[in-house]
């Protein structure tokens, strides 16, 4: 299996699904240069600029045309450029795209991807370094997911492609270069279907994205036998992984980049507690941002990154409780 | 750009007879309209309706030049659009009173109306969204090598939301068939256009983008419709969008329970005055039509939403097991617990 970087990783899959199925294409800025990440290198010249559509800066109507499109039956892959910039785009997404199959009582169907590149990237600063994922995953109508791995990359886009439903894939710009061996012929992912990274058996620590491999890591270096399981996505998300596995450790961490406070960590520290019922767990944690925005020099944007040296702190932390 | 077609062949349709089904298209919106604002007024139909009384020959005239496969994104004040583009008119009143068998199953209410079956892509309860969809309906279209264009109805306060500047760039950038309908009834909501709205409004705004458009008298219904065929014809023919400015005024408050007491009376008066369905009746009759055979449309029209509205206290309610369906097949949602 080659190893790919996830840009190149999902450029290939994004190019398998166009060559499949003729009603998939994507829109957004600046696509026809590669995109800022060159997850879209050298698409326009095999699908022409029909498939691979450069638009204007205009992340209302590029949410709304691609709804438009997937309302008379194409599979609009939508690129917000990043996360942030989704934020122009909100109705569209949330009180269009997530509610039109809903509300006109089952017609029309919002079967498309959006694209949302997130998180802290070589010092973004506090407008395009945002981890929104519990925002999306409050929506309902939406599917997300929020891969961790190049192969996930892959795989997560071609299921969130074939996928009825609207998904929303939290991309992590911090990962993009990162490389994995990658399967190209492996079948789409399953949404709601986790992937234990390690086995552990004294701390269970939940992550997604990009604190994937921070956790991985973590964990190797924390001298504690701690189960890593990747969400991969988040709705829906395998609740029965977690559980079987708190219930086994009794020590729940989870693990995100994203402001802890009513981030989706707080979900599943809920979920688990109503699963197992209260005093099941012998210690629980949350390892995420303060309530603060991203700031941009670097010696402040580490104070708030949950690093290796602190997930690890964290993990022995909770195995001592 | 595909090349459109030439238009279906065969014999000009006679006009007298042509005009008449306009007419008789008003006549159907405005007694659907009255009916709905009375069910909801009587605490009948539940939620509110907003009743675009007045501006029927905006919807008439332009979705008469419309075709099956065409499309219509609409809005909050949408009832003309759907029953213009072909719309099941008892599905409608069913939905207004939360019933089953509503055509959206009594999950969209007055303000999201849609009937995909006759292309109309749905009402929409935030002002100008409707804008972005149309623009991406007709980029789908022309993937799927479709020829059908897409009409995009919105209110003179959506001229003021970003997404009325991203779409009529978007479409004038890839030329895309969409003619863009500006309702423009004098309120944004209780505001006057006038006290929301700098400059020369829509029309002006639509040439600076470069999108071609034209201002009618929106209460004219032969002024629309000539205005509707000539637009729509250059869209066929691979123009380009285009933007209609339908001058016009809406009899009723904004919403059925809204007096609207910030305009006086006289002006109402006057207004009514100019209703666009005597306009046309009176056209018609100039024309040889009998005024027997008009008062025979109005009141099929008028019997016709009496029968929908007693069908609809007569159906059933949707099963509560309705509200947790269609919201997605991936994580779709447990019911609440007992």
């Amino acid at each position: 299996m080659p190893r790919l970087s996830f840009a190149e990783a999902t450029r290939r899959a994004l190019a398998a699904e166009m060559r499949r199925d003729p009603t998939v294409w994507a829109l957004g800025e600046d696509l026809g240069r590669g995109g800022i990440f060159g997850q879209y290198k050298g698409l326009v010249e095999e699908f022409g600029p029909e498939r691979i559509v450069s638009t204007p800066i205009s992340e209302a109507c590029i949410m709304g045309a691609g709804l438009g499109a997937a309302l008379v039956g194409t599979r609009p892959v939508i690129e917000m450029r990043i996360a942030d910039f989704a934020l122009c785009a909100m109705d569209e997404l949330v009180s269009q795209i997530a509610k039109v199959r809903y509300m006109f009582g089952g017609q029309g169907r919002a079967s498309l991807v959006v694209r949302m590149p997130g998180g802290m990237w070589r010092n973004s600063a506090a407008q395009h370094s945002q981890c929104l994922e519990a925002w999306m995953v409050h929506i309902p109508g939406l599917v997300v997911a929020a891969p961790g791995t190049a192969q996930d990359a892959a795989s997560l886009l071609k299921a969130a492609i074939r996928c009825d439903d609207p998904v929303v894939l939290m991309e992590s710009k911090n990962l993009w270069t990162a490389e994995g061996e990658v399967d190209e012929d492996a079948p789409p992912a399953e949404f709601g279907r986790a992937r234990i990274a390690r086995a552990g058996e004294e701390v269970t620590v939940v992550t997604w994205a990009a604190t994937v491999p921070v956790v991985e890591a973590a964990a190797e270096r924390s001298g504690v036998s701690a189960e890593v399981i990747d969400l991969r996505s988040l709705w829906p998300w395998d609740e029965a992984a977690v559980v079987a596995s708190a219930a086994r450790t009794r020590r729940l961490l989870v693990v995100h980049e994203a402001v802890t406070v009513a981030g989706f960590g707080a979900e599943v520290v809920a979920r688990v507690t109503e699963r197992l019922g209260p005093g099941a767990l012998r210690a629980v944690g949350r390892l995420g941002a303060p309530r603060a925005p991203v700031p941009f020099a670097p010696a402040l944007e580490d104070a708030l990154r949950p690093t290796a040296e602190r997930v690890a702190e964290a993990i022995r932390r909770l195995a001592r409780g | 750009m595909d090349p459109s077609p030439p238009p279906a062949g065969g014999p000009p349709p006679n006009e007298t007879v042509r005009l008449l089904a306009m007419l008789r298209l008003m006549l159907r919106i405005r007694a659907f309209e009255r009916e709905a604002v009375a069910a909801m007024r009587s605490g009948e139909a539940p939620g509110v309706v907003h009743a675009s009384i007045g501006q029927e020959a905006i919807a008439a005239g332009v979705c008469l030049h419309l075709r099956r496969e065409d499309r219509v994104t609409s809005t909050h004040r949408g009832h003309g659009h759907a029953l213009a583009k072909g719309a099941d008119a008892r599905a409608m009143m069913l939905e207004l009173y939360g019933r089953a068998g509503g055509a959206c199953g009594g999950k969209g209410g007055s303000m999201h109306i849609a009937d995909f079956a006759v292309g109309m892509l749905g009402a929409n309860g935030v002002v100008g969204a409707g804008i972005p969809i149309a623009c991406g309906a007709a980029q789908g279209l022309r993937l799927l090598r479709q020829d059908a264009v897409v009409a995009c109805f919105f209110g003179d306060g959506a001229v003021n939301r970003g997404p009325f500047l991203e779409g009529l760039n978007w479409a004038a950038l890839y030329r895309l068939p969409v003619l863009f309908v500006c309702e423009d009834n004098g309120f944004a909501a209780f505001t006057r256009t006038a006290e929301s709205t700098a400059g020369a409004g829509a029309a002006a705004r639509a040439e600076a983008i470069g999108v071609p458009a034209l201002a009618v008298d929106g209460t004219d219904p032969l002024a629309v419709d000539a205005a509707a065929a000539d637009l729509i014809a250059a869209i066929r023919a691979g123009a380009g969008p285009r933007l209609l400015h339908a001058r016009c005024y809406r009899w009723e408050g904004h919403t059925g329970t809204d007096p609207a007491a910030y305009r006086p009376a006289e002006e109402v008066a006057a207004a009514r005055a100019r209703d666009p369905i005597r306009r046309l009746a009176e056209a018609l009759i100039a024309r040889g039509v009998a005024a027997a055979e008009i008062a025979a449309l109005e009141a099929e029209a008028e019997a016709e939403m009496r029968a929908h509205r007693e069908a609809a206290r007569a159906a059933p309610l949707p099963d509560p097991a309705a509200a947790f369906a269609d919201v997605q097949d991936t994580g779709a949602p447990a019911p609440c617990p007992a």
